[in-house]
């Protein structure tokens, strides 16, 4: 990007949840769902004496999508680290529920999910896994009528069990900012040693789980710049593109086949996945 | 939690102990699918079971790594294959014993999120094309693991057992995170039911459909066994009998009040959203 449009450009990062739904729908259609006026207070967060949020850090939002009826469902990165408590993960997987029934019944509703999550809310952590089992599933259902398109934009990025709900995604869109992968850096080096990851080294941890490299190795659609039109062309161009024939979770022999070729006597750099994963993944 | 201590077997062991010992239909090291009867019907039974031998070193204790996610799809999606023509979907029961996904560098180069979902999807596939599926917890239970192998399932049982456990995290790691000590997060546990580890207190969240008290947990007798099977065959018959394919039944417990009221909300707004 040039210093004059990077003047120009309207940054999507930079963008709350609410901002990034509203901007991501066709202008006037934005409606929000359980939205912060019915003071969605997680009871668990409370009970340990943390901060809660009115909105429980999801917005729901439906709208148009160039004229599609659409659901936005946008996690808000600076609250709790995106995390996923009871409530949020019910306003995801609840929104995700009414689409599938939509769908069954003839209206065509699509979802655009914007993943800015660290994962399971660990201060709710049972329910928090249970919510994000009930999304996955719902994802599983919708996606077969309509796409399901998922965001990571940064900062935050996405991870944990809601790294498993982005590789459920009929496309998963990212910037070269945002990062996705299952466990964090700093779980890795906890459990297995900083030998296996060390978490201070950023220039590692984008270059194996950052939007290019992602993108690069089929594990992703499309990494965009962090422009709020680039994103919303993207996303338009993809819903466009209908229901994947094979849905990227359901290429298992594909992938096993790459993985066969992985020399696991050493560690992974970011060159030998793109070198592993150039054969039989492509599309 | 020691990785290497022997809880990792029990997975293995009731994997046998309920298929009668039947043969795994593939030759892969880490997932097992054995084929044998449920109350009179053909039913698939899949394991994740540890391999030292295991070419990922992260995923030699029975964690479900790269590998492990990807077989596990293909043990549930050749089921859905098997019966794609067939009114009659057989028996889907995931044996689920898992330590953990495995932590690793590699794991994460290569997307270990993409192979757990994966799993996760053929799983949900399954049970939303008619399959019954059936998650049995005989030991832990944890995080993107169980993600991967058994919570999808229409119905989950779980023994019993102090070596039983569900969790979103290890507490070492999940006191890092939180930046609390151990101690701390030990204490909360004791008095917030979704942040304990113990399998009663994740009873008490309605998710679970049973919980079985077993005679002998390290050596499980015939009565034992019996108990297990007329479980898995008490699930079945809930299942079939049930209409709904999807997760719904396990939002009526005392401690998902908010789970419903959401979803309430939401139904009430949706149209006139439009």
């Amino acid at each position: 990007m040039s210093i004059d449009s990077l003047l120009k450009r309207d940054s999507f990062i930079e963008r709350g949840a609410r901002s990034r739904a509203q901007a991501l729908l066709d202008p006037g259609t934005f409606r929000e769902l359980a939205g912060p006026f019915e003071r969605l207070h997680s009871p668990w967060l409370a009970m340990q004496n943390l901060v809660t949020q009115a909105d429980d850090g999801v917005v729901v939002a439906k709208g148009k999508l160039a004229g599609r009826p659409t659901v936005v469902l946008a996690i808000e990165g600076a609250f709790q680290g995106g995390s996923m408590g009871e409530i949020g993960s019910a306003k995801i997987a609840g929104a995700l529920e009414l689409a599938v029934s939509d769908n069954e019944r003839g209206i065509p509703t699509q979802a655009v999910i914007v993943f800015e999550t660290g994962g399971v809310r660990l201060q709710e952590a049972n329910l928090g896994l249970a919510g994000i089992a009930e999304i996955q599933s719902a994802i599983v259902a919708l996606r077969r009528h309509r796409p399901v398109i998922g965001i990571s934009a940064g900062t935050v990025g996405c991870y944990g069990g809601m790294s498993i709900a982005a590789g459920l995604c009929s496309y998963f869109v990212m910037t070269r900012e945002a990062r996705l992968g299952l466990n964090g850096p700093q779980v890795i080096e906890q459990e297995a040693g900083v030998a296996e990851f060390d978490a201070r080294q950023r220039a590692l941890i984008w270059g194996l789980t950052g939007g290019e490299q992602r993108a690069a190795t089929h594990l992703a659609d499309a990494c965009v710049d962090d422009d709020t039109a680039a994103m919303r062309d993207t996303v338009i161009a993809l819903f466009a593109q209908g229901v994947p024939l094979v849905p990227r979770s359901d290429r298992a022999q594909d992938f096993l086949t790459g993985l066969e070729r992985v020399d696991t006597s050493r560690q992974a750099t970011p060159q030998d996945v793109r070198r592993i994963y150039s054969k039989g993944l492509a599309q | 939690m020691s990785p290497h201590t022997n809880h990792a077997s029990r997975g293995a062991m009731w994997l046998r102990l309920l298929t009668g010992g039947a043969h795994p239909v593939h030759d892969w090291t880490t997932v097992h699918a054995c084929d044998a009867i449920l109350a009179g019907r053909p039913a698939r039974y899949v394991a994740v079971v540890p391999d030292p031998d295991n070419a990922f070193p992260r995923a030699r204790n029975g964690e479900v790594g790269l590998v492990e996610g990807w077989r596990l799809a293909q043990a549930v999606r050749e089921v859905i294959d098997m019966d794609r023509d067939s009114a009659a979907k057989r028996p889907i029961i995931a044996v689920i014993d898992v330590p953990s996904q495995a932590y690793g560098r590699r794991e994460e180069a290569y997307g270990i999120h993409q192979a757990l979902a994966g799993a996760v999807a053929a799983y949900a596939d399954a049970r939303q094309a008619g399959h019954p599926v059936i998650g049995l917890i005989v030991g832990l239970a944890m995080s993107g693991a169980f993600l991967a192998h058994g919570y999808q399932a229409n119905r989950l049982i779980a023994l019993d057992d102090p070596a039983v456990a569900v969790h979103a995290m290890g507490k070492a790691s999940a006191a890092r995170v939180t930046l609390r000590s151990v101690e701390a997060l030990e204490k909360l546990a004791a008095s917030v039911p979704p942040m304990a580890y113990d399998i009663k207190s994740f009873a008490s969240l309605g998710i679970l459909h049973e919980v079985l008290q077993l005679t002998n947990l390290a050596l499980p007798d015939e009565q034992d066994i019996a108990l297990v099977h007329g479980a898995l065959e008490a699930a079945l018959a809930d299942i079939l009998e049930d209409p709904r394919r999807d997760l719904s039944s396990r939002l009526r417990g005392e401690h998902r009040g908010a789970s419903r009221k959401v979803r309430a909300l939401l139904a009430s707004e949706w149209e006139a959203a439009d």
